[in-house]
Protein backbone atom coordinates (compact mmCIF):
# COMPACT_ATOMS: atom_id res chain seq x y z
CA UNK A 1 0.00 0.00 0.00
CA UNK A 2 2.84 2.39 1.05
CA UNK A 3 4.46 1.99 -2.28
CA UNK A 4 1.66 3.24 -4.01
CA UNK A 5 1.30 6.03 -2.57
CA UNK A 6 4.81 6.75 -3.39
CA UNK A 7 5.18 5.87 -6.58
CA UNK A 8 1.83 8.24 -6.95
CA UNK A 9 3.27 11.03 -5.35
CA UNK A 10 6.74 10.46 -7.65
CA UNK A 11 4.22 10.81 -10.85
CA UNK A 12 2.92 14.12 -9.15
CA UNK A 13 5.98 15.68 -8.35
CA UNK A 14 7.86 15.01 -12.05
CA UNK A 15 4.54 16.40 -13.44
CA UNK A 16 5.15 19.35 -11.24
CA UNK A 17 8.53 19.58 -12.57
CA UNK A 18 8.11 19.67 -16.15
CA UNK A 19 5.46 22.68 -15.25
CA UNK A 20 7.90 24.18 -13.26
CA UNK A 21 9.25 27.43 -14.92
CA UNK A 22 11.75 28.95 -12.13
CA UNK A 23 14.40 26.20 -12.23
CA UNK A 24 15.46 26.76 -8.41
CA UNK A 25 12.13 24.99 -7.74
CA UNK A 26 13.04 22.29 -10.64
CA UNK A 27 16.39 21.63 -8.45
CA UNK A 28 14.34 21.54 -5.23
CA UNK A 29 11.45 19.33 -6.26
CA UNK A 30 14.05 16.77 -7.93
CA UNK A 31 15.51 16.69 -4.53
CA UNK A 32 12.11 15.54 -3.27
CA UNK A 33 12.03 13.51 -6.05
CA UNK A 34 15.05 11.76 -4.83
CA UNK A 35 14.18 10.95 -1.33
CA UNK A 36 10.71 9.52 -2.09
CA UNK A 37 12.49 7.07 -4.45
CA UNK A 38 14.82 6.58 -1.89
CA UNK A 39 11.50 6.22 0.77
CA UNK A 40 10.19 3.45 -2.21
CA UNK A 41 13.39 1.83 -2.27
CA UNK A 42 13.27 0.87 1.34
CA UNK A 43 9.62 -0.21 1.38
CA UNK A 44 11.05 -2.83 -1.83
CA UNK A 45 13.68 -4.03 1.14
CA UNK A 46 16.29 -2.71 -1.52
CA UNK A 47 18.41 -1.36 1.70
CA UNK A 48 21.31 -0.47 0.53
CA UNK A 49 20.14 1.30 -2.32
CA UNK A 50 18.01 3.53 -0.72
CA UNK A 51 20.56 4.65 1.20
CA UNK A 52 22.57 5.72 -1.89
CA UNK A 53 19.83 7.35 -3.29
CA UNK A 54 18.76 8.93 -0.15
CA UNK A 55 22.54 10.54 -0.11
CA UNK A 56 22.93 10.95 -3.78
CA UNK A 57 19.67 11.81 -4.80
CA UNK A 58 18.18 14.31 -2.30
CA UNK A 59 21.93 15.51 -1.74
CA UNK A 60 24.70 15.92 -3.66
CA UNK A 61 22.42 16.07 -6.86
CA UNK A 62 20.43 18.89 -5.64
CA UNK A 63 23.63 20.89 -4.49
CA UNK A 64 25.24 20.35 -7.78
CA UNK A 65 22.12 22.01 -9.81
CA UNK A 66 21.79 24.46 -7.32
CA UNK A 67 25.22 25.32 -8.08
CA UNK A 68 25.05 25.40 -12.04
CA UNK A 69 21.68 27.33 -11.67
CA UNK A 70 23.77 30.41 -9.64
CA UNK A 71 26.39 30.35 -12.67
CA UNK A 72 24.11 30.04 -15.70
CA UNK A 73 20.52 31.70 -14.43
CA UNK A 74 17.31 30.44 -13.18
CA UNK A 75 14.48 31.21 -15.18
CA UNK A 76 13.87 28.95 -18.26
CA UNK A 77 12.91 30.08 -21.39
CA UNK A 78 8.73 29.44 -21.98
CA UNK A 79 8.81 28.30 -25.51
CA UNK A 80 8.83 24.75 -26.28
CA UNK A 81 9.50 23.56 -29.29
CA UNK A 82 6.74 21.10 -31.03
CA UNK A 83 5.07 20.12 -27.53
CA UNK A 84 2.09 18.32 -29.73
CA UNK A 85 4.92 16.52 -31.80
CA UNK A 86 7.02 15.17 -28.33
CA UNK A 87 3.54 14.43 -27.00
CA UNK A 88 2.49 12.19 -29.34
CA UNK A 89 6.23 10.02 -29.52
CA UNK A 90 5.82 10.08 -26.15
CA UNK A 91 2.44 8.93 -26.21
CA UNK A 92 2.82 5.66 -29.04
CA UNK A 93 6.27 5.14 -27.14
CA UNK A 94 4.65 4.50 -23.61
CA UNK A 95 1.51 3.00 -25.42
CA UNK A 96 4.11 0.09 -27.07
CA UNK A 97 5.89 -0.60 -23.24
CA UNK A 98 2.32 -0.70 -21.52
CA UNK A 99 1.37 -3.15 -23.72
CA UNK A 100 4.65 -5.03 -23.40
CA UNK A 101 4.50 -5.23 -19.36
CA UNK A 102 0.77 -7.19 -19.94
CA UNK A 103 3.83 -10.03 -20.36
CA UNK A 104 5.53 -9.44 -17.36
CA UNK A 105 5.42 -11.52 -14.08
CA UNK A 106 3.08 -9.96 -11.42
CA UNK A 107 4.76 -7.50 -9.05
CA UNK A 108 6.06 -9.59 -5.74
CA UNK A 109 5.64 -12.98 -7.55
CA UNK A 110 8.07 -15.26 -6.18
CA UNK A 111 8.13 -17.35 -9.29
CA UNK A 112 9.33 -14.77 -11.80
CA UNK A 113 12.06 -15.86 -13.86
CA UNK A 114 14.67 -13.32 -12.37
CA UNK A 115 14.29 -15.23 -9.26
CA UNK A 116 15.62 -18.37 -10.71
CA UNK A 117 19.00 -18.26 -11.89
CA UNK A 118 22.30 -16.79 -10.17
CA UNK A 119 19.93 -15.08 -6.80
CA UNK A 120 19.19 -18.61 -5.36
CA UNK A 121 22.70 -19.56 -5.27
CA UNK A 122 24.13 -15.81 -3.93
CA UNK A 123 21.10 -16.38 -1.07
CA UNK A 124 22.00 -19.84 -0.06
CA UNK A 125 25.32 -19.95 -0.70
CA UNK A 126 27.26 -17.27 0.05
CA UNK A 127 27.38 -17.59 3.62
CA UNK A 128 29.55 -20.44 3.36
CA UNK A 129 31.70 -18.96 0.39
CA UNK A 130 32.00 -15.20 1.40
CA UNK A 131 31.57 -15.46 5.11
CA UNK A 132 29.58 -12.05 5.46
CA UNK A 133 25.61 -11.55 6.30
CA UNK A 134 25.02 -8.83 3.77
CA UNK A 135 24.35 -10.71 0.23
CA UNK A 136 24.15 -7.18 -1.55
CA UNK A 137 27.78 -6.61 0.10
CA UNK A 138 29.03 -10.22 -1.31
CA UNK A 139 27.91 -9.51 -4.56
CA UNK A 140 28.92 -6.39 -4.63
CA UNK A 141 32.58 -6.73 -3.72
CA UNK A 142 33.27 -10.58 -4.51
CA UNK A 143 30.96 -12.30 -7.32
CA UNK A 144 30.42 -8.93 -9.37
CA UNK A 145 34.11 -7.79 -8.14
CA UNK A 146 35.26 -6.94 -11.76
CA UNK A 147 32.00 -5.28 -13.15
CA UNK A 148 32.38 -2.82 -9.55
CA UNK A 149 36.01 -2.33 -11.46
CA UNK A 150 34.29 -1.10 -13.99
CA UNK A 151 32.11 1.19 -12.29
CA UNK A 152 34.80 2.70 -10.14
CA UNK A 153 36.85 3.47 -13.26
CA UNK A 154 33.59 5.29 -14.56
CA UNK A 155 33.21 7.11 -11.44
CA UNK A 156 37.17 8.37 -11.63
CA UNK A 157 37.11 9.37 -15.79
CA UNK A 158 33.87 11.34 -15.07
CA UNK A 159 35.75 13.09 -12.19
CA UNK A 160 38.92 13.55 -14.62
CA UNK A 161 36.27 15.14 -16.94
CA UNK A 162 34.78 17.71 -15.17
CA UNK A 163 38.37 18.63 -13.79
CA UNK A 164 39.23 18.77 -17.79
CA UNK A 165 36.45 21.14 -18.33
CA UNK A 166 35.97 22.99 -15.34
CA UNK A 167 39.38 23.59 -13.84
CA UNK A 168 40.98 27.12 -13.69
CA UNK A 169 44.12 28.13 -13.18
CA UNK A 170 44.46 29.71 -9.82
CA UNK A 171 47.43 32.94 -9.38
CA UNK A 172 47.69 33.53 -5.66
CA UNK A 173 46.62 36.98 -5.29
CA UNK A 174 43.26 36.37 -6.63
CA UNK A 175 42.89 34.36 -2.82
CA UNK A 176 42.32 38.09 -1.12
CA UNK A 177 39.61 39.55 -3.49
CA UNK A 178 37.49 36.31 -3.25
CA UNK A 179 37.87 35.85 0.48
CA UNK A 180 36.57 38.95 0.88
CA UNK A 181 33.28 37.96 -1.50
CA UNK A 182 33.20 34.62 0.76
CA UNK A 183 33.16 36.27 4.11
CA UNK A 184 30.50 38.53 3.77
CA UNK A 185 28.49 35.73 2.61
CA UNK A 186 29.74 33.44 5.75
CA UNK A 187 29.48 35.98 8.28
CA UNK A 188 25.87 35.62 8.66
CA UNK A 189 23.29 32.55 9.62
CA UNK A 190 25.10 32.21 13.04
CA UNK A 191 22.70 29.57 14.09
CA UNK A 192 23.26 27.66 11.12
CA UNK A 193 26.36 27.37 11.05
CA UNK A 194 27.25 26.30 14.75
CA UNK A 195 24.72 23.60 14.91
CA UNK A 196 26.18 22.35 11.60
CA UNK A 197 29.90 22.77 13.14
CA UNK A 198 28.95 20.49 15.70
CA UNK A 199 26.92 17.86 13.08
CA UNK A 200 29.70 17.32 10.95
CA UNK A 201 32.13 15.17 12.92
CA UNK A 202 29.58 13.10 13.14
CA UNK A 203 28.38 13.00 9.83
CA UNK A 204 32.09 11.68 9.02
CA UNK A 205 31.94 8.79 11.82
CA UNK A 206 28.66 7.94 10.60
CA UNK A 207 30.37 7.70 6.95
CA UNK A 208 33.02 5.45 9.06
CA UNK A 209 30.70 3.14 10.33
CA UNK A 210 28.80 2.75 6.96
CA UNK A 211 32.20 2.17 5.73
CA UNK A 212 33.69 -0.43 7.96
CA UNK A 213 29.83 -2.07 8.78
CA UNK A 214 29.40 -2.73 5.28
CA UNK A 215 29.58 -6.30 5.48
CA UNK A 216 27.44 -7.18 8.41
CA UNK A 217 24.12 -4.26 7.79
CA UNK A 218 23.39 -1.81 4.53
CA UNK A 219 26.21 0.20 3.94
CA UNK A 220 29.95 0.12 2.12
CA UNK A 221 31.90 2.21 0.12
CA UNK A 222 29.69 3.40 -2.65
CA UNK A 223 27.20 5.03 0.11
CA UNK A 224 30.04 5.63 2.95
CA UNK A 225 32.27 7.94 -0.01
CA UNK A 226 28.86 10.14 -0.68
CA UNK A 227 28.09 10.75 2.85
CA UNK A 228 31.84 11.60 3.66
CA UNK A 229 31.91 13.86 0.45
CA UNK A 230 28.60 15.29 1.80
CA UNK A 231 30.14 16.56 5.31
CA UNK A 232 33.13 17.97 3.90
CA UNK A 233 30.54 19.64 1.07
CA UNK A 234 28.76 21.52 3.93
CA UNK A 235 32.08 22.41 5.80
CA UNK A 236 32.36 24.33 2.44
CA UNK A 237 29.53 25.97 1.74
CA UNK A 238 29.63 27.13 5.44
CA UNK A 239 33.14 28.42 5.93
CA UNK A 240 33.58 29.24 2.28
CA UNK A 241 35.96 27.95 -0.37
CA UNK A 242 39.07 29.43 0.65
CA UNK A 243 38.86 28.37 4.57
CA UNK A 244 37.83 24.88 2.92
CA UNK A 245 41.07 24.92 0.51
CA UNK A 246 43.41 25.03 3.21
CA UNK A 247 42.40 22.56 5.20
CA UNK A 248 41.66 19.91 2.56
CA UNK A 249 44.17 19.94 -0.12
CA UNK A 250 43.38 20.10 -4.08
CA UNK A 251 46.03 17.90 -5.51
CA UNK A 252 46.18 15.64 -2.20
CA UNK A 253 42.00 14.93 -2.98
CA UNK A 254 42.92 14.15 -6.48
CA UNK A 255 45.90 11.89 -5.37
CA UNK A 256 43.44 10.20 -3.14
CA UNK A 257 40.76 9.39 -5.80
CA UNK A 258 43.65 7.76 -8.07
CA UNK A 259 44.51 5.50 -5.08
CA UNK A 260 41.50 4.24 -4.35
CA UNK A 261 41.33 2.84 -8.32
CA UNK A 262 44.98 1.78 -7.48
CA UNK A 263 44.10 0.20 -4.23
CA UNK A 264 41.25 -1.88 -6.34
CA UNK A 265 43.01 -2.93 -9.10
CA UNK A 266 45.89 -3.80 -6.77
CA UNK A 267 43.97 -6.28 -4.94
CA UNK A 268 42.82 -7.99 -8.26
CA UNK A 269 46.43 -8.47 -9.51
CA UNK A 270 47.25 -9.41 -5.85
CA UNK A 271 45.20 -12.45 -6.22
CA UNK A 272 46.29 -13.43 -9.90
CA UNK A 273 50.19 -13.37 -8.58
CA UNK A 274 48.91 -15.94 -6.12
CA UNK A 275 47.36 -18.19 -8.31
CA UNK A 276 43.75 -16.88 -7.99
CA UNK A 277 41.60 -15.75 -10.77
CA UNK A 278 41.71 -11.91 -11.09
CA UNK A 279 39.44 -10.21 -7.96
CA UNK A 280 39.68 -14.53 -6.47
CA UNK A 281 40.23 -13.26 -2.96
CA UNK A 282 40.34 -16.99 -1.50
CA UNK A 283 43.75 -17.23 -2.43
CA UNK A 284 44.40 -14.06 -0.62
CA UNK A 285 45.45 -15.49 3.09
CA UNK A 286 45.39 -19.00 4.16
CA UNK A 287 41.89 -19.52 5.17
CA UNK A 288 39.14 -18.69 2.15
CA UNK A 289 37.05 -17.25 4.03
CA UNK A 290 39.69 -14.60 6.05
CA UNK A 291 40.63 -13.82 2.17
CA UNK A 292 37.38 -12.96 1.25
CA UNK A 293 37.14 -10.86 4.39
CA UNK A 294 40.34 -9.30 3.39
CA UNK A 295 39.58 -8.44 -0.23
CA UNK A 296 36.19 -7.12 0.44
CA UNK A 297 37.29 -4.84 2.96
CA UNK A 298 40.80 -3.90 0.73
CA UNK A 299 38.48 -2.91 -1.78
CA UNK A 300 35.50 -1.35 -0.34
CA UNK A 301 38.20 1.03 1.13
CA UNK A 302 39.71 1.34 -2.24
CA UNK A 303 35.99 2.29 -3.61
CA UNK A 304 34.88 4.56 -0.67
CA UNK A 305 38.17 6.92 -1.08
CA UNK A 306 37.40 7.22 -4.98
CA UNK A 307 34.15 8.19 -4.85
CA UNK A 308 34.41 10.59 -1.57
CA UNK A 309 37.51 12.18 -3.38
CA UNK A 310 35.48 12.17 -6.71
CA UNK A 311 32.51 13.99 -5.08
CA UNK A 312 34.82 16.24 -3.99
CA UNK A 313 36.92 17.34 -7.16
CA UNK A 314 33.55 17.87 -8.85
CA UNK A 315 31.95 19.85 -6.33
CA UNK A 316 35.23 22.01 -6.06
CA UNK A 317 35.61 22.60 -9.66
CA UNK A 318 32.00 23.92 -9.94
CA UNK A 319 32.58 26.28 -7.06
CA UNK A 320 35.60 27.27 -7.87
CA UNK A 321 34.38 28.27 -11.50
CA UNK A 322 31.34 29.87 -9.96
CA UNK A 323 33.85 32.00 -8.12
CA UNK A 324 36.29 33.06 -10.74
CA UNK A 325 32.67 33.72 -12.75
CA UNK A 326 31.75 36.48 -9.91
CA UNK A 327 35.02 37.89 -9.60
CA UNK A 328 34.97 38.97 -13.30
CA UNK A 329 31.55 39.89 -12.84
CA UNK A 330 32.63 42.36 -10.03
CA UNK A 331 35.82 43.46 -12.07
CA UNK A 332 32.81 44.27 -14.82
CA UNK A 333 30.74 46.11 -12.60
CA UNK A 334 33.59 48.12 -11.16
CA UNK A 335 35.02 49.23 -14.84
CA UNK A 336 31.63 49.58 -15.34
CA UNK A 337 31.14 52.48 -12.21
CA UNK A 338 34.75 54.59 -13.14
CA UNK A 339 33.26 54.86 -17.30
CA UNK B 1 -4.18 -7.50 -13.18
CA UNK B 2 -4.39 -3.82 -11.77
CA UNK B 3 -2.25 -4.29 -8.54
CA UNK B 4 0.30 -6.84 -10.05
CA UNK B 5 1.41 -4.71 -13.28
CA UNK B 6 0.65 -0.55 -11.26
CA UNK B 7 4.84 -0.95 -10.50
CA UNK B 8 5.41 -1.32 -13.95
CA UNK B 9 3.06 1.32 -15.41
CA UNK B 10 4.04 3.58 -13.27
CA UNK B 11 7.59 3.12 -14.22
CA UNK B 12 6.44 3.43 -17.99
CA UNK B 13 4.77 6.50 -17.14
CA UNK B 14 7.74 8.62 -15.28
CA UNK B 15 9.94 7.08 -18.03
CA UNK B 16 7.65 8.71 -20.60
CA UNK B 17 7.73 12.10 -18.28
CA UNK B 18 11.56 12.25 -18.44
CA UNK B 19 11.36 11.68 -22.60
CA UNK B 20 9.09 14.64 -22.87
CA UNK B 21 11.01 16.90 -20.90
CA UNK B 22 14.10 15.87 -23.07
CA UNK B 23 12.40 16.62 -26.55
CA UNK B 24 9.61 19.05 -25.39
CA UNK B 25 12.40 21.79 -23.18
CA UNK B 26 14.62 23.54 -24.65
CA UNK B 27 16.12 24.46 -21.31
CA UNK B 28 19.63 22.33 -20.35
CA UNK B 29 19.55 21.92 -17.03
CA UNK B 30 15.88 21.00 -17.38
CA UNK B 31 17.20 18.38 -20.24
CA UNK B 32 19.21 17.32 -17.35
CA UNK B 33 16.62 16.87 -14.83
CA UNK B 34 14.63 15.00 -17.65
CA UNK B 35 17.48 12.28 -18.29
CA UNK B 36 18.07 11.95 -14.09
CA UNK B 37 13.42 11.10 -13.73
CA UNK B 38 14.34 8.70 -16.99
CA UNK B 39 17.07 7.58 -15.33
CA UNK B 40 15.07 6.87 -11.95
CA UNK B 41 12.31 5.20 -13.63
CA UNK B 42 14.82 2.68 -14.79
CA UNK B 43 16.18 2.30 -10.61
CA UNK B 44 12.31 2.30 -9.52
CA UNK B 45 11.85 -1.02 -12.28
CA UNK B 46 14.85 -2.73 -11.43
CA UNK B 47 14.26 -2.46 -7.80
CA UNK B 48 10.27 -3.14 -7.88
CA UNK B 49 10.77 -6.51 -9.93
CA UNK B 50 13.77 -7.77 -7.07
CA UNK B 51 10.87 -7.70 -4.45
CA UNK B 52 9.71 -11.35 -3.50
CA UNK B 53 6.14 -11.60 -1.15
CA UNK B 54 6.89 -12.02 1.96
CA UNK B 55 10.74 -11.43 1.28
CA UNK B 56 12.94 -9.55 3.70
CA UNK B 57 16.17 -6.98 3.07
CA UNK B 58 19.00 -9.75 1.93
CA UNK B 59 20.71 -9.28 4.79
CA UNK B 60 21.21 -12.61 6.48
CA UNK B 61 19.71 -13.71 9.49
CA UNK B 62 18.58 -16.47 11.66
CA UNK B 63 14.88 -15.92 11.91
CA UNK B 64 13.52 -15.66 7.71
CA UNK B 65 14.17 -17.04 5.16
CA UNK B 66 12.78 -15.51 2.24
CA UNK B 67 15.25 -12.54 0.68
CA UNK B 68 14.28 -10.05 -1.89
CA UNK B 69 16.49 -10.72 -4.81
CA UNK B 70 20.25 -9.05 -4.16
CA UNK B 71 20.88 -9.20 -7.78
CA UNK B 72 19.14 -6.43 -9.16
CA UNK B 73 20.06 -3.96 -6.02
CA UNK B 74 23.83 -4.20 -6.42
CA UNK B 75 23.26 -2.93 -10.19
CA UNK B 76 21.34 0.18 -8.91
CA UNK B 77 23.57 0.53 -6.14
CA UNK B 78 26.23 1.13 -8.62
CA UNK B 79 24.38 2.84 -11.25
CA UNK B 80 23.00 5.69 -9.09
CA UNK B 81 26.44 6.84 -8.23
CA UNK B 82 27.85 6.62 -12.07
CA UNK B 83 24.99 8.29 -12.74
CA UNK B 84 25.35 10.96 -10.33
CA UNK B 85 29.44 11.20 -11.42
CA UNK B 86 27.65 11.61 -15.38
CA UNK B 87 25.29 14.08 -14.46
CA UNK B 88 27.89 16.30 -13.04
CA UNK B 89 30.01 15.79 -16.08
CA UNK B 90 26.97 16.89 -18.05
CA UNK B 91 26.08 19.90 -16.29
CA UNK B 92 29.67 20.99 -16.52
CA UNK B 93 29.51 20.61 -19.86
CA UNK B 94 26.14 22.96 -19.69
CA UNK B 95 28.47 25.85 -17.29
CA UNK B 96 31.06 25.70 -20.33
CA UNK B 97 28.34 26.42 -23.30
CA UNK B 98 26.72 28.89 -20.96
CA UNK B 99 30.03 30.70 -21.14
CA UNK B 100 30.95 30.47 -24.98
CA UNK B 101 27.08 31.07 -25.83
CA UNK B 102 25.97 33.33 -22.94
CA UNK B 103 22.48 30.88 -23.09
CA UNK B 104 21.48 27.39 -22.26
CA UNK B 105 18.36 27.77 -23.81
CA UNK B 106 18.76 25.16 -26.91
CA UNK B 107 16.94 27.68 -29.73
CA UNK B 108 19.49 30.41 -28.66
CA UNK B 109 22.28 28.64 -29.42
CA UNK B 110 21.19 26.84 -32.51
CA UNK B 111 20.65 30.34 -33.65
CA UNK B 112 24.15 31.51 -32.75
CA UNK B 113 25.35 28.47 -34.43
CA UNK B 114 23.69 29.39 -37.89
CA UNK B 115 24.95 32.37 -37.83
CA UNK B 116 28.28 31.63 -37.72
CA UNK B 117 27.55 29.04 -40.39
CA UNK B 118 26.11 31.60 -42.75
CA UNK B 119 28.89 33.85 -42.00
CA UNK B 120 31.84 31.32 -42.80
CA UNK B 121 29.65 30.58 -45.94
CA UNK B 122 29.64 34.21 -46.97
CA UNK B 123 33.19 34.67 -46.45
CA UNK B 124 34.29 31.53 -48.46
CA UNK B 125 32.48 33.20 -51.42
CA UNK B 126 33.92 36.60 -51.45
Amino acid sequence: MINIVLLTLLVVVAIAIIRMKDLFAVAMLSGIYGLLSASFFVVMDAVDVAFTEAAVGAGISTLLLLVVISMTGRSENSTRHKPLLALLIVAITGGLLIYGTLDMPYFGAADAPIHSHVAPRYINDSMQEIGIPNIVTSVLASYRAFDTFGEVVVIFTAGIGVLALLSVVRRPEDSDNIASINDSMHEQHLVVRIVTKMLIPFILLFALYVQFHGDYGPGGGFQAGVIFASAIILYVMLFGLNTARKVINQTFIQLIAATGVLLYGCVGIASLLNGGNFFDYNVLANDPIAGQHLGILLIEWGVGCTVASVMLIIFFSFAARREVQQKNENQHDKNQELL
Amino acid sequence: MLMGLFNHWIVVVLMMIGLYIMIAHGNLIKKIVGLAIFQTSVFIFYISIAKVDGGTAPVLADNFSQYSNPLPHVLILTAIVVGIATTALALSLVVRIKEAYGSIEEEEIQKQDNQIQSEQEVGGQT
